[in-house]
């Protein structure tokens, strides 16, 4: 195709060209990711009415990290996710590794439309899920204690309205949203492995279990740490299904309130913007380490 | 029992395992569905309806006038094509020029960009209620469709796509010819670009259908909602019209099933695309 200069056009310098086709990019971060960042960092140091003002902030030093430190609704926030994401994040995993094993095994290629119907929660709207189980739990009417009673003549439970319950049932939502999730990172990395390897093994007389243990165990390991830290970093920030699960309010005793739904509380049902920071900033640093320590968990050990 | 049929048996347990297990994860959007169509009454039925009724009409209208519920839709719609449309472009362009060009600063504006996937969405709540306040934002649309519109994840994304399936060889022959440095973008790249945007496309427009928490900080009125914020709004009203709200769910999961069932193998590596190695 012939690209004749058939008018006098006014080009840019073909330098500009790449970082005009990053401006957006850099402009959207700086006004609304890297400000709003340095700002939060700041406003961790502030007191501040928010009512009163700009003008009305006043440096406090550590202030704000010191309450927060002796807070106790802080420790019991964070308490509450720690115990959230594990019994959410857990099981997700114990569940979904076999399951992918299997599935695997029994259906091979064909194995990612039997996971759908296991992925389909992951893309659906949390809002409309916790809804859905809101009303699946209730005590009197739901479904899920017509079943219990149906099943087992069990007495009606309920499940969220007593802190002991609570807990539970909002980690089985979360385990029911992020489950198939996970078993589509395992059923991926498991179809990478050669099959060439299971054969071999089997020649030289290697059973499933040590197929399993020596092959199929040591591939996955990669996946198995992008599954977990993504399971650990998504656990600690929970917010959306405890949040609708307790109606906004962190359930009975407090029982469900994680450290995120805390600091939205913090800022903007009771206004305290800087100690909200502060918290934002202390579970980041904490979500820093974990992830730091999940990643040298899972390091080889050369010898 | 002869081996054979020992391993026959366990393997149908296992399928029928599998199986059940798949049931279970459907079994909420199966109900959804059903206490959509039903009466209010007749979910409080023990035990509870198990198949449709007719009484869908009668919760629409019941949702209709307690929400501004089409307008709620309407909103998450317009904000959603709007993302997806901002995303597509502004990614796009991004990922390419780290895919294709040389230029000064790119491995450390790479890094930048990268960097920017380690910061929690909770970490920008409150920050970004203060900028949106002080842009006099709130309660505008633009303020959910303009802030992640270049994210990292779909810059990251095109980049991968773009670095192996677009060839340099061509871009240079286009060079030669004269065509601009833009019109190489426009023209010849996007064109190339085009299925792993249409995978971006698909997640863009899913994460904003479904975006809660950016709403809930900078939504007021009920008449901006988008439809997550319109739904929780109907939680713990005096009266709990549980068929209103299933029939609203279900309003807002049904597009999300289409786009999942024409699409998924499309969407699942796209979602999963970050444990690539």
């Amino acid at each position: 195709m012939m690209m004749k200069k058939t008018r006098p056009s006014f080009r840019l310098p073909r330098a500009w060209v790449p970082y005009l086709l990053l401006s957006p990019f850099l402009a959207l971060f700086s006004i609304f990711g890297l400000f709003p960042l340095l700002f939060s960092l700041w406003m961790a140091f502030q007191s501040w009415e928010p009512t009163a003002g700009l003008e009305a902030m006043r440096f406090t030093g550590l202030e704000n990290f010191i309450f927060v430190l002796g807070d106790a609704w802080f420790w019991k926030a964070l308490g509450n996710t720690l115990w959230l994401a594990v019994f959410s994040g857990l099981p997700q995993h114990l569940v979904a590794l076999p399951l992918a094993v299997f599935i695997n095994r029994a259906f091979g290629r064909h194995g990612h439309s039997v996971a759908a119907a296991y992925f389909l929660p992951y893309i659906t709207s949390t809002v409309a899920i916790a809804m859905m189980f809101t009303s699946l739990l209730s005590t009197d009417y739901g479904l899920i204690n017509a079943l219990l009673k149906w099943a087992f003549g069990m007495e009606a439970i309920n499940w969220l309205w007593q802190p002991q319950t609570l807990k539970p049932a909002v980690a089985m939502v979360v385990f029911w949203r992020y489950v198939g999730f996970n078993l589509v990172l395992y059923l991926a990395a498991l179809q990478t492995i050669p099959r060439e390897l299971y054969q071999a093994a089997k020649l030289d007389g290697a059973g499933s279990w040590s197929c399993f243990r020596y092959i199929t165990l040591p591939a996955l390991k990669p996946m198995m740490l992008f599954g977990i830290t993504l399971s650990i970093i998504g656990g600690m920030q929970l917010f959306e299904e405890p949040f609708i699960l307790t109606n906004g309010r962190g359930g009975p005793d407090q029982a469900a309130m994680t450290v995120a739904i805390y600091v939205y509380r913090l800022a903007f049902d009771f206004s305290d913007f800087g100690a909200a920071n502060a918290i934002s900033w202390l579970l980041f640093a904490l979500l820093a380490t974990m992830t730091w320590l999940t990643n040298r968990a899972f390091k080889d050990r050369k010898p | 029992m002869s081996r054979l049929s020992t391993k026959t048996l366990s393997r149908g347990a296992a399928y029928l395992l599998v199986g059940g297990g798949a049931l279970l994860m459907l079994a909420p959007f199966y109900f959804m569905f059903v206490f959509a169509t039903q009466s209010n009454a007749a979910i409080f039925n023990v035990p509870p309806p198990l198949w449709f009724d007719g009484e869908l009409g009668r919760n629409l209208q019941t949702l209709t006038t307690r929400l501004p519920f089409w307008r709620n839709l309407g909103w998450s719609l317009y904000v959603a094509l709007m993302s997806t449309v901002l995303t597509l472009l502004f990614c796009s362009m991004a990922g390419y020029a780290f895919a294709m060009l040389e230029f000064r600063f790119k491995q450390p504006l790479f890094l930048l960009v990268m960097g920017t996937l380690l910061v929690p969405p909770f970490m920008t709540m409150i920050p970004n209620f203060m900028v949106m306040d002080a842009l006099g934002w709130l309660d505008t649309h633009r303020a959910l469709y303009i802030p992640g519109a270049a994210g990292a994840f779909g810059i990251y994304l095109v980049r991968q796509f773009a670095a192996a399936s677009v060839p340099m060889e061509l871009l240079k022959a286009a060079r030669m010819d004269g065509c601009s440095e833009f019109g190489i973008y426009w023209r010849i790249a996007l064109p190339l670009l085009r299925p792993a945007l249409g995978t971006l496309g698909l997640i863009t427009f899913i994460a904003s259908w479904n975006n809660f928490m950016a709403p809930l900080v900078v939504l007021r009125q009920a008449e901006s909602y988008t439809l997550p914020l319109a739904l929780r709004s109907l939680q713990a009203t005096v009266n709990t019209e549980w068929g209103a709200i299933m029939a609203g769910s279900a309003i807002a999961t049904l597009p999300l099933i289409v786009l999942f069932v024409i699409s998924s193998r499309q969407l699942i590596a796209g979602l999963t695309a970050g444990a690539v190695k």
